[in-house]
């Protein structure tokens, strides 16, 4: 099955590498790998998504948290949680047949971001399965696409909703509140780390 | 690495190179093992204004495995410091070695210039990148400022939590390169134990719960204890519920031998009433073990009706090969401490009984009891050289260093190990080679203890060079070569496996006794079972380095023993038309 992990890194060179290695160890294929600047200067964030067995979820967290430049790891598959990712992708399109694109597009929520005599590039945001739905829909109508370019899912939970971890840490935003004690009680699942809680605010 | 710049000019001005240096005397170093080359010469140039002391190796494998054996010996971290390229590559298999038993060294090593990093420099290698998966973290420094803040993470890494190799690659110009040296400036930030490293409530009361019920419990000893200096607290939690210990490999010694509640090794060449207790245990306590599969045998077959508590630091280990009824993620010592008062005293011994009447099966005990009939056998040596030291009053102050294979079995069958850090063997990685350079560490970390290594005609050859380190340094070593004329488990196996087809396993040795002589180290051969104990004690009275080498059985094979795939009960016993166990008392 498919796992999402969230892994919070320190943002220091070859620390893509490390998390990249630690799947490769287990052998496991990555199937998208995001990294990018987080809330904090000194973290980055990371999305893994990987192809693995139901049980292996809490060794990869486990060992992922392992490393010593992991601040913190959350696995989002089991929760309520916004995953999405970009797509750029480039049609073959003379004047002719663009405008049945321009309509494809519309219907997606997709937007054209560039217009060559010869081609449209499209860009879309969503979640997989509906990108996977345009890539279908415009090879159906008898396009030829010409490049596709994913960037692999980006997942954040729903809620407010937080690394206890960072918490502990010290918030980024000093105005805003300080309280770094620890929620009470994990879940019952929870026996390996996975120190994102949820916290509702009243 | 930003505490550095707000140095004063109240520190002194050092080189990067006398940083290191500084940096590991701060931390409590006064010895450390190494071999100077290119990369690494600045901070060779700057040794000797310190206050240590460099053991010059033979090889860097031998330094690897010397901060090891230090590390094991000691508890404290060893240190090994070798040059770019070659001297890196060579540390790994020592690295690789402390990783699989967690063993915390630290390893410095030179790195070419910063400006030429990834041209393929003279001895320029990607060491970091080499050691990625065998160190618990590594680093790659560049600049002077950041070599007292990286070394004194490194050993906060290798000692928290898991213990485990660290490495730290420094360039050339980072060591010739000047930057304030303020050591306390330098300390990293607090190690932060993750909140959920501690054993929930609720786990504690379900431990207790599974406890109080079991009618069949069995502790399984693993390094753990020792790693985490919990042996009064295993002792008192095994007495107070009157629970049997059956031991790791490397958890040997972390409860002593003689207790009548001590099991033995169980595992693939564990004593059959070991293994058998685990398989009709109804709990398993597994206190810092990991399940490796030298000891469970198949997984689908083991422990079917034992509930598993699993004590454990490690939050990786936990279900990885044997699924935890409850787990206690957390220091054993402080796990343990957080049960005792909660359990109230256990005064059923019938288990015991019934294990204790498994015992009376014994396969090895044959061999002890044979007769002298002019056949020296490998395992009338190990358990010569453990009554020797019993004899003498030494047994505490003796540690045995093993290499791997048919000798490392026996030992651990026929060596009586009481006390902690008395046995230190490559367990995990399995690394021929070893002991000598292991020894070598543990006696320059306990110089006044007696140190043994045993090691087999095989494996010793691997890093025998080692011998001129060991005259060099004057360290009165024993050394015990268990000479078969095979690579004696590769042979075993051949035999139980492979129709005996002996291919590549008989090997041709040097006199070793030659050899230690050539070295200046004086020697003995042995060959019949009466000149073990004389030999043996000559050996550890002359005050200097020793080898003896035993001529023994050339095809003994260790039993019982469990073939890879076979349940943990299912032990294949010495077979019967070896005329060994006409003489034997039991069976």
């Amino acid at each position: 099955m498919l796992h999402t992990f969230v892994a919070l890194v320190s943002d220091k060179p070859g620390v893509l590498t490390r998390v990249a290695s630690l799947f490769r160890r287990l052998n496991i294929n990555i199937v998208s790998l995001t990294v990018g600047e987080s809330e904090r200067p000194d973290v980055s964030r990371m999305t893994i998504v990987c192809e693995a067995p139901d049980h292996a979820a809490h060794r990869i967290r486990a060992s992922l948290y392992k490393l010593e430049i992991t601040v913190d790891v959350d696995e989002v598959g089991r929760s309520e949680a916004v995953i999405r990712e970009l797509c750029l992708i480039k049609v073959a399109a003379g004047p002719k047949t663009r405008s049945q694109i321009f309509e494809l597009a519309t219907v997606f929520r997709s937007r054209v971001v560039d217009l060559a005599p010869e081609s449209v590039m499209l860009e879309m945001t969503g979640a997989a399965s509906k990108i996977e739905g345009l890539i279908q829909v415009l090879t159906e109508s008898g396009y030829t696409i010409l490049e596709v370019s994913r960037t692999g899912r980006m997942a954040m939970r729903r809620g407010h909703h937080t690394s206890r971890v960072l918490k502990a840490l010290g918030t980024p935003h000093p105005n805003h509140s300080d309280d770094t004690s620890f929620p009470e009680k994990p879940d019952a699942d929870e026996i390996l780390p996975n120190e994102f809680t949820d916290v509702h605010e009243d | 690495m930003s505490k550095t710049s707000s140095s004063n000019a109240n520190h002194p001005q050092l080189t990067g190179a006398e940083i290191i240096w500084a940096t590991l005397v701060g931390e409590g170093v006064d010895k450390v093992f190494g071999y100077p080359g290119g990369a690494i010469l600045p901070a060779y140039d700057a040794l000797r204004k310190f206050p240590i002391h460099h053991i010059l190796v033979r090889h860097e494998q031998g330094a690897s495995h010397m901060a090891d054996g230090y590390a094991r010996a000691s508890g404290k971290v060893g240190v090994c410091i070798a040059t770019s390229g070659p001297g890196a590559t060579n540390l790994v298999t020592g690295i690789a070695t402390a990783m699989l038993d967690s063993i915390p060294i630290v390893c410095i090593t030179g790195q070419v210039g910063s400006k030429v990093l990834g041209s393929d420099a003279f001895q320029e290698v990607d060491i970091t990148g080499i050691t990625l998966p065998i160190t618990k973290h590594n680093y790659l420094v560049t600049r002077a400022e950041d070599i007292a803040p990286t070394l004194r993470e490194a050993f906060q890494v290798a000692t928290n939590g898991r213990p485990g190799p660290v490495l730290i690659d420094i360039t050339k110009d980072a060591q010739q390169n000047s930057a304030a040296f303020n050591f306390e400036a330098a300390a990293p930030a607090a190690y932060r134990p993750h909140p959920m490293l501690q054993a929930e409530s609720s786990s504690i009361q379900q431990a207790i719960e599974l406890i109080q019920q079991a009618k069949r419990p069995v502790i399984l000893a693993g390094h753990g204890i020792t790693q985490s200096g919990a042996e009064a607290q295993v002792l008192a939690f095994a007495e107070r519920q009157q629970i049997p210990v059956a031991s790791t490999l490397l958890g040997l010694g972390a409860f002593p031998t003689y207790h009548p509640l001590s099991l033995g090794m169980m595992g693939m060449h564990g004593e059959s009433w070991v293994n058998n207790a685990i398989q009709q245990a109804d709990l398993l306590l597994a206190f810092g073990m990991r399940f490796d599969d030298r000891v469970t045998g198949n997984l689908a077959h083991y422990a079917p009706n034992a509930k598993k508590i699993h004590i454990e630091i490690d939050p990786s280990e936990i279900n990885k090969n044997v699924k935890a009824d409850v787990a206690l993620i957390g220091d054993l010592r402080e796990t343990l401490e957080l049960l005792l008062p909660l359990l109230p005293k256990n005064s059923d011994t019938s288990w015991i009984a019934e294990v204790n009447a498994m015992k009376g099966d014994a396969a090895v005990r044959d061999i002890i009891n044979l007769p002298d009939n002019g056949h020296l056998y490998a395992a009338h040596v190990i358990n010569d050289i453990w009554r020797e030291a019993l004899d003498a009053g030494r047994l505490a102050q003796t540690i045995i260093v093993t290499d791997v294979g048919q000798h490392q079995m026996w030992e651990a069958q026929y060596y009586k190990h009481d006390s902690p850090r008395s046995l230190i063997t490559s367990g995990g990685l399995g690394t021929m080679g070893f002991a000598l350079p292991a020894a070598i560490g543990a006696k320059v970390a306990c110089p006044e203890k007696d140190v043994w290594v045993i090691a087999g005609d095989g494996g010793f050859q691997m890093t025998a060079s080692e011998l001129s380190t060991i005259v060099q340094e004057g360290l009165a070593i024993n050394i015990a070569v268990i000479n078969n004329g095979f690579l004696g488990m590769v042979r075993q196996w051949q035999e139980a496996f492979y129709e005996k087809n002996y291919a590549a396993s008989p090997i041709l040795s040097p006199d070793f006794v030659k050899l230690a002589g050539a070295h200046g180290i004086d020697g003995a051969h042995v060959s019949v079972r009466k000149d073990v104990t004389p030999t043996v004690t000559k050996a550890r009275t002359s005050g200097k380095a020793f080898l003896i080498n035993f001529q023994v059985e050339k095809e003994d094979g260790v039993y019982p023993m469990i073939a890879p795939g076979a349940a943990l009960h299912e032990m294949v016993r010495r077979p019967a038309s070896d005329p060994l166990l006409e003489t034997a008392e039991d069976e």
